[in-house]
């Protein structure tokens, strides 16, 4: 299954929950145009580490962040499960995100996200803008202005 | 009503009229007595002004009015076409052309009311000075209203004041007496639009709207919905509430145009009394309830959202997309051909469901192939616009230069029908401008110096556009005095651009060609028309930043020419495609000169840094791995694969490990993200799939 459909449901919000390293995250669904599996990237020469390359998406030449190096954590192999998000933010050009792995979509209440932040990690605190509930686990909901921004 | 989906089509049809206006106001001024012209600039200027009214920018409608005014007296005979006129009129297009800059950009005309054209336009109007052509003028002007007076005469006061039919709901009253007893006044207003009007719903609409900028319309007759679907005869009757004078919104009304005739009257004491009596017969505390309560709902009900439809033209700030007009018959053959590239694609899958798989498959594939060719080429000449639509304006440029330097000049154009891509059409105005300045104000001498050197006191300049193979030719130049080498490398010296002994050793070729350094201008005088800091360099950037060319020759005191060289399109190109290290990248193949295999034994040392001697030409190396920080192959090799690339007369040689071959590719461009690196202009797909990078050689240089 490469694409998941998006839905919009307006008194709730749904998250695709992604796994980075041992932690999850959580990704607002609006943002999400696309889930592709791992492909090849084009580098390209002289841009910040954290810009893998581009890909190309059906005819479209979108730029590839490793959000790993973005956000300073450490390095992973590719698997299998490796997956490109690609985000379509208001006013910003597509942009594909690297991730471990796509787990599930969860739909959160505003009674079930924590606005103020306290991500586990204090390196990726500046990229979460707030923690949602799932059952008893915690996801670190990931500010994508933030990841996106240069 | 939302006017702006029309705003597109609006700006584009202007920019035609204003166009035609430009040309035919010149011919005019050939000809003053060429009645065809005159009738045609009338036809403009009168669809101009329709065109602005409809879409509600009265400042462009009355400007468009009064010149319409001067040329209607023109058509009549009242008036004679001459020298300040023609200036006056040119001056008034640059300021509708100002309005439609500021519309495009914002959706809405800007503020500026041009009072100083319109007095002028006025004054030629009433002048010739005689009163005797003031009057006929006047009466010419108010031709408009004219027409109209018959129609007010025929209609009595009955059929005038129709809004009287209108019978007030329980709701409407309550807010009538209410607003009165805040001081407010409610008046019966009813408007006539001109029985040749063609879009009533809009022309209701800007009443509507001009009503609403001092009032609030309680109710209308027919309904709101029923007028924006035109579904009325010539009138509609409302009854609005103000705090302003009747008059005040009686003309605001009027204003609109092709609108017969509004007329008011504050609503009568007596009828408004007749029309409560009923329901305020009962308890007055009963009244003062509805009062508070009932108003929301009307008030808020019937005028929101026409509010809403009012606000939208100036909130939504359309950004207009750009367009081309396509032929229709490009699209039937771009149609065609798609429905060709189905069958074919049909024919593939039905030959790979057969066991039989080499014949068939090989002939779809080349039919195949065939189509894909032809689709491009048409969907290329569907990008494809003449040149027309920018050089068009400038004949008008020339005259006003001619007036400016005093020189006398006249401009030749060939091949304004030359076909360029969209893109580069836009691009190419100015640089062609600066070019046709400079012939104009360096280029040409004074009348004096011409009669001396036995050339016609008129100079010329010339711009001709052709084709030329995969590239357009676009040439400008003068009859004029052509460069004096001496003199740039003179300039170019005190300009601290080259030393003296540098220039010694230039030759004309160099010296000419340090025109086009930056900060570099000729001219002794700053004029207006040229030297004010920008010069040949910037034309040169834009040129190559549209991949294009430019060439000068000269011969002194014989004139000179500027020859741009432009690719025909710029969304495909032919390139060479390499391959350094693991990776792939393209060389457009516009930009190689050669391909060379040099032993790494020819490679010498110049100040450090590699160079190669091919036949004579010292030649830098650039060796691409490093510059695309790729680890370099382990294994030494004897010779090196060089890709030699010119800019101009500069050259260069590209180290790579490999050559695939030339290829089609189609420019993707990279996300302002990654877009950083120079030297990558861009990506590409290729057959497999994959991304592979542009790179830009003229930015290595």
């Amino acid at each position: 299954m490469d694409e998941i459909k998006v839905s919009e449901n307006y008194s709730t919000t749904q998250y695709i929950v992604i796994q980075l390293g041992d932690e999850k995250y959580g990704i607002d669904i609006k943002y999400v145009d696309n889930i592709l599996k791992m492909q090849r990237i084009t580098r390209v020469p002289r841009v910040p580490k954290y810009l893998s390359g581009v890909i190309n998406l059906r005819g479209e030449v979108v730029t590839v962040m490793d959000i790993r190096t973005k956000m300073d954590l450490p390095k992973m192999e590719e698997t299998k499960n490796t997956r490109i998000i690609i985000l379509k933010l208001e006013n910003v050009e597509k942009i594909g995100v690297i991730v471990d792995e796509v787990k599930e979509v969860v739909t959160l209440g505003a009674d079930e996200v924590e606005k103020n932040n306290q991500s586990a990690k204090e390196e990726t605190a500046m990229f979460v803008s707030a923690v949602g509930k799932v059952g008893s686990e915690l996801v670190s909901l990931l500010d994508l202005h933030a990841v996106v921004a240069e | 009503m939302d006017v702006s989906q029309y705003l597109e089509i609006f700006i584009d049809e202007t920019k035609e009229h204003l166009q035609s206006l430009n040309t035919q106001i010149l011919d005019l001024e050939q000809d003053p007595e060429n009645e065809t012209t005159i009738n045609e600039i009338f036809r403009a200027a009168h669809s101009l002004k329709g065109m602005a009214g409809t879409m509600g920018f009265k400042r462009m409608q009355n400007l468009t009015h009064d010149m319409e005014n001067v040329f209607s007296e023109v058509r009549a005979g009242n008036l004679k076409v001459n020298g300040t006129m023609i200036d006056i009129l040119f001056q008034c297009l640059d300021a509708l052309d100002e309005y439609l800059t500021t519309i495009q950009s914002t959706a809405d005309e800007g503020v500026n009311e041009n009072e100083n054209l319109i007095k002028a336009l006025n004054d030629q109007l009433n002048g010739g000075g005689s009163a005797s052509e003031a009057a006929p003028a006047k009466q010419e002007a108010a031709t408009e209203t004219a027409a109209e007076a018959p129609a007010d005469n025929s209609s009595s006061d009955s059929e005038k004041a129709q809004w009287k039919s209108i019978t007030l709901d329980e709701s409407q009253k309550t807010v009538i007496s209410s607003a009165v007893e805040q001081g407010m006044n409610v008046y019966g207003i009813t408007v006539f639009v001109e029985a040749s009007c063609l879009l009533k719903a809009a022309r209701s609409f800007l009443v509507f709207k001009a009503v609403e900028d001092s009032g609030e319309i309680i109710v209308s007759n027919p309904s709101t919905q029923d007028i924006e679907d035109e579904k009325f005869e010539l009138s509609f009757s409302l009854i609005v509430i103000s705090g302003d004078k009747l008059d005040k919104i009686i003309a605001a009304i009027k204003n609109v145009s092709e609108i017969e005739d509004a007329y008011g009257e504050p609503l009568d004491k007596s009828a408004y009394a007749q029309v409560e009596e009923a329901p305020a017969q009962p308890e007055v505390v009963e009244n003062k309830q509805t009062v508070e309560n009932a108003p929301a709902a009307p008030v808020a009900a019937s005028p929101e959202p026409k509010k809403e439809a009012a606000k939208k033209p100036a909130a939504a700030k359309p950004v207009v997309n750009r367009t081309v007009r396509v032929d229709i018959e490009k699209l039937d053959v771009l149609m065609n051909l798609v429905s060709e590239l189905i069958i074919a694609k049909n024919s593939l899958v039905s030959a790979s469901g057969t066991n039989n798989l080499d014949r068939g498959f090989n002939e779809q594939i080349e039919y195949l192939e065939s189509v894909t060719t032809n689709l491009h080429e048409s969907v290329m000449k569907v990008r494809m616009v003449p040149i027309e639509s920018t050089v068009n304006k400038f004949p008008r440029m020339i005259r006003d230069l001619s007036k400016n330097l005093g020189k006398k000049m006249e401009l030749y154009m060939t091949g304004e029908e030359t076909e360029l891509d969209r893109t580069v059409v836009d691009e190419i105005g100015d640089p062609l401008m600066h070019l046709l300045r400079n012939s104009a104000d360096h280029g040409l001498e004074s009348a004096e110096v011409r009669r001396e050197r036995g050339k016609s006191e008129v100079g010329s300049i010339f711009l001709n556009a052709y084709q030329e193979g995969n590239n357009v030719i676009i040439e400008v130049g003068d009859d004029g005095n052509g460069i004096d080498v001496e003199k740039v490398k003179a300039k170019a010296i005190e300009k601290g651009i080259i030393n003296e002994e540098q220039a010694a050793a230039m030759n004309d070729k160099e010296a000419i060609d340090l025109l086009f350094s930056a900060g570099f201008s000729t001219a002794k005088v700053i004029s207006d028309v040229s030297g004010r800091g920008v010069g040949l360099d910037v034309v040169k950037s834009k040129i190559e930043a549209l991949s294009g060319e430019v060439d000068v020759k000269t011969k002194l005191g014989e004139g000179s020419t500027f020859t741009i060289r432009l690719p025909l399109t710029l969304a495909i190109i032919q390139a060479l495609m390499v391959v350094v290290g693991e990776e792939m990248y393209a060389i457009s193949l516009g930009s190689i000169q050669t391909i060379e295999d040099v032993p790494v034994s020819d490679i010498k040392f110049v100040q450090a840094k590699e160079v190669i001697n091919l036949r004579g030409t010292v030649i830098p190396l650039i060796r691409l791995h490093e510059v695309l920080d790729i680890p370099e192959s382990e294994e030494k090799t004897d010779s090196l694969m060089v890709v030699i690339v010119k800019k101009g007369d500069k050259l260069a040689g590209l180290v790579v490990d490999k050559l695939i071959g030339q290829q089609e590719i189609v420019i993707k461009s990279l996300g302002k993200l990654i877009n950083k690196f120079k030297i990558i202009s861009g990506a590409t797909i290729l057959g497999d799939g994959e991304v592979a990078l542009i790179l830009d050689t003229n930015a290595m240089l």
